[in-house]
């Protein structure tokens, strides 16, 4: 098998690609590993010495040909254990995209992962072994991207080859998971039938499976519209850093630095600053590479204003006639992560875009079991992995918008102001 | 008007927005500066983000020594050329005065002791974020690197108890005497950053293209010939056209045979290169979990 003739590619067309980040979802057992494994190396994205020290490997552990999956290993600990613990990155590219892979492991203890693997993601695999249909853990991985709000979800039937290719068998999986996701939010879902470890339907098409008439993982993951993932109509500006280069050139220059988080700004548009509430005008849009006329989500800029207004770190420039909530009072759903459960009037640290503040838990409202979105009451327990809606206060008020509507102005961490860890994770409602 | 950046534009705005972040969070940050195409796209990418103010943190560079000398010259012009302090904490200068012994034999390499120099320096220098070039598609261990790694009072990773990272929220809270790493370009691929060099037309050092140089071979890696490495019997020194694909120390950078004499060429010969550009690193060569040994240490 030689599959290092890597594509070439001219300049121009790697200056043309877009970045998608997507997450996988999965146990060992469903082939997730393997499924990397075979995107890497069927994408040509294996180098040589890679490739001979899992070979070495797979002989080494008197496997039956190269165990693609060891592509994904990870650490000591984790290679001899065999599972995954940690969130790993990989990347691929072809030359429409280039890929990021947040490979989570899925394992209800590993939740937190999943959940942080799923915070950036476009698109979220989630791996079905056709032997065994839909199952507990699938429905966890397809609720995680749905609270997560991950636009697309992709649900790969692997594993096709073990039940001899049957359409039968794909449909009914399809049919199961159709009339359970409904009740899920997800805006996007695709259905693949497909064999990782043979290669069915990953990136070549499958010859064993002519009644599919869609298309490869592959091409999906190349073409799937990702222009309107980012919040395009809600200008939100959290103020980074403030720039002052106190030089003879730039004497008065007072810009405020930071990432667009939603909607486009323009220059010459009319804004208010969050929380002073004054309103000014956008005088110039600045970068190194010089000035633009407007800015969008994602992009780093620095901001300057018409008027002297007292602009710090944590400070929001939005529009007049378009504001985000402010308030103190906010609902979450949270993801806990520490094995010190959720403390009940506790008090953290809380981080929401450029702004921290301090955090009072006020109310548990229901634990959401992640198996079956069911609402327990009567177990206020929040424990790591744990997934609950709670109603916490801030010590001052913080500028948001609905997770659902803006991923980046609708989440917060808390921090334990004991340990300085990160213990949860939270989406506003 | 299309609203969608292309992907080397979203890698540039997401370090320029790391590296704000360490200027926000963190009292007195450095910049970890090897010379290097990564520490080059490190330290261009600060620039950017400060501009038209300076880069509000100074470059730390770690000399073993052993360095090649192009480095040293290219550091220095390079300093000088986007404004910045330099401080160079020396390997030498802590054998001289009994910090660190010299590793011996015909594969001694200063590397270790490297990260001995480093942490004193950090130490010395109180700084409390070490910004660095790492990738994460470089090696298995990067894989797993946060960009906002925390680091305990000895300057220990213990990759099973990382802070997740979630969104565009980074936790750079710690205790007294602790501090963090901090890697910008974690997600950018040896390709990445090549194109957003060629890009930018970023200025690199003569090491990278290709020259004539005495080199000889060692398992299967050639080796730039120099005083700092004691060959074995039978090793050959010969003359041949080549370049480096990283930029390390002079003992364990491998070079590679190439034509590539422009950045063009440069990235035409990585798109379809056979092997990962560590595959040169003796100092990854010594197991197969150097780095994630040397990284839980301290090492970058």
């Amino acid at each position: 098998m030689q599959n290092y003739n890597k594509i070439k590619m001219t300049q121009q067309e790697y200056e043309n690609m877009e970045l998608l980040r997507f997450t996988t979802a999965g146990s060992v057992d469903d082939g997730k590993s393997t499924l990397i494994g075979r995107l890497l190396y069927d994408s040509k994205s294996i180098f040589e010495d890679q490739y001979e020290q899992v070979k070495k490997t797979s002989e080494r552990r008197g496997e039956e040909g190269v165990n693609l999956a060891l592509l994904t290993d990870g650490l000591k600990s984790e290679r001899e254990q065999g599972i995954t613990i940690d969130v790993a990155y990989r990347y691929f590219s072809t030359p429409k995209r280039k890929f990021i892979i947040g490979d989570t492991p899925g394992h209800i203890q590993y939740t937190r992962n999943m959940v942080t693997g799923a915070s950036t993601a476009n698109v979220a695999l989630v791996l079905i072994d056709a032997r065994n249909g839909v199952v507990e853990q699938t429905r966890r991985h397809a609720i995680i991207a749905s609270l997560l709000q991950i636009p697309h979800l992709v649900v790969c039937i692997n594993k096709m080859d073990l039940v001899d290719f049957k359409e039968e068998v794909y449909e009914k999986i399809k049919e199961t998971f159709s009339n359970w996701a409904s009740k899920l939010d997800v805006k996007d879902v695709h259905f693949i039938p497909m064999s990782a470890l043979t290669g069915d339907n990953v990136v070549e098409r499958s010859t064993n499976m002519a009644w599919y008439k869609g298309t490869t993982l592959l091409y999906y993951l190349e073409n799937v519209h990702i222009g309107s993932d980012h919040n395009l109509i809600d200008p939100r500006f959290p103020v980074q850093y403030v720039i002052r280069p106190y030089n003879d050139e730039f004497h008065d220059y007072r810009g405020y630095s930071g990432r667009v988080a939603g909607g486009i700004m323009k220059k010459g548009d009319k804004v208010t600053v969050l929380p002073s509430g004054f309103t000014s005008t956008i005088a110039k849009i600045d970068t190194f590479d010089g000035e633009l006329e407007e800015a969008h989500a994602p992009m780093s800029v620095t901001v300057l204003l018409e008027d002297d207004i007292d602009i710090s770190r944590g400070d929001m420039i939005v529009r007049e006639n378009n504001q985000p909530e402010v308030s103190q009072d906010i609902d979450v759903m949270i993801s806990w992560f520490h094995e010190r459960p959720l403390q009940h009037k506790g008090k953290y640290t809380i981080m929401h875009t450029t702004r921290e503040a301090r955090c009072v838990i006020k109310k548990i409202q229901y634990k959401l079991d992640i198996n079956t979105l069911h609402r327990i009451q009567d177990d206020k327990i929040i424990q790591m992995n744990d997934i609950a809606r709670i109603t916490l206060r801030t010590t001052v008020p913080l500028f948001t918008d609905p997770y659902r509507r803006n991923r980046i102005t609708g989440s917060v961490i808390l921090i334990d102001e004991g340990t300085n860890e990160t213990v949860g994770a939270g989406m506003i409602i | 008007m299309n609203y969608q950046l292309n992907h080397l534009k979203e890698l540039e705005a997401e370090s320029i927005f790391i590296l704000r972040e360490v200027a926000a969070q963190f009292e007195n940050p450095v910049l970890m500066f090897s010379g290097g195409k990564d520490s080059i796209l490190m330290s261009y990418l600060a620039s950017k983000a400060f501009y038209p103010a300076k880069v509000p943190f100074p470059l730390l560079h770690v000399d073993t020594g052993h360095n090649f000398p192009e480095t040293i010259e290219f550091r220095d012009n390079w300093v000088k050329r986007i404004g910045a302090k330099l401080i160079v904490g020396s390997v030498d200068e802590a054998i001289k005065t009994g910090m660190v012994i010299e590793e011996k034999g015909v594969n001694a390499s200063r590397n270790g002791l490297q990260t001995a120099v480093l942490l004193d320096e950090l130490e010395k220098g109180k700084y409390d974020a070490a910004l660095g070039g790492a990738r994460r598609d470089e090696e298995k261990a990067r894989a797993k690197e946060r960009f906002f790694s925390h680091r305990d009072e000895f300057g220990q990773w213990d990759p099973k108890n990382q802070r997740p990272e979630l969104w565009n929220l980074f936790n750079g809270k710690k205790h007294f005497g602790e501090h963090f790493r901090i890697f910008p370009i974690s997600n950018w691929t040896e390709m990445d950053v090549w194109m957003y060099l060629a890009m930018e037309k970023v200025q690199l050092p003569n090491l990278y293209y290709a020259h004539e140089r005495d080199v000889f071979e060692r398992d299967g890696v050639l080796l730039a010939d120099t005083d700092y490495i004691q060959k074995k019997p039978g090793e050959k020194i010969v003359r041949k056209k080549v370049r480096c694909r990283t930029i390390g120390d002079m003992t364990c950078t491998g070079v590679w045979e190439s034509e590539a004499e422009t950045i063009e060429q440069i990235i035409q010969e990585v798109s379809t290169t056979r092997m990962t550009e560590r595959g040169g690193r003796t100092d990854d060569k010594r197991s197969e979990t150097s780095m994630e040994d040397r990284k839980k240490k301290g090492y970058f």
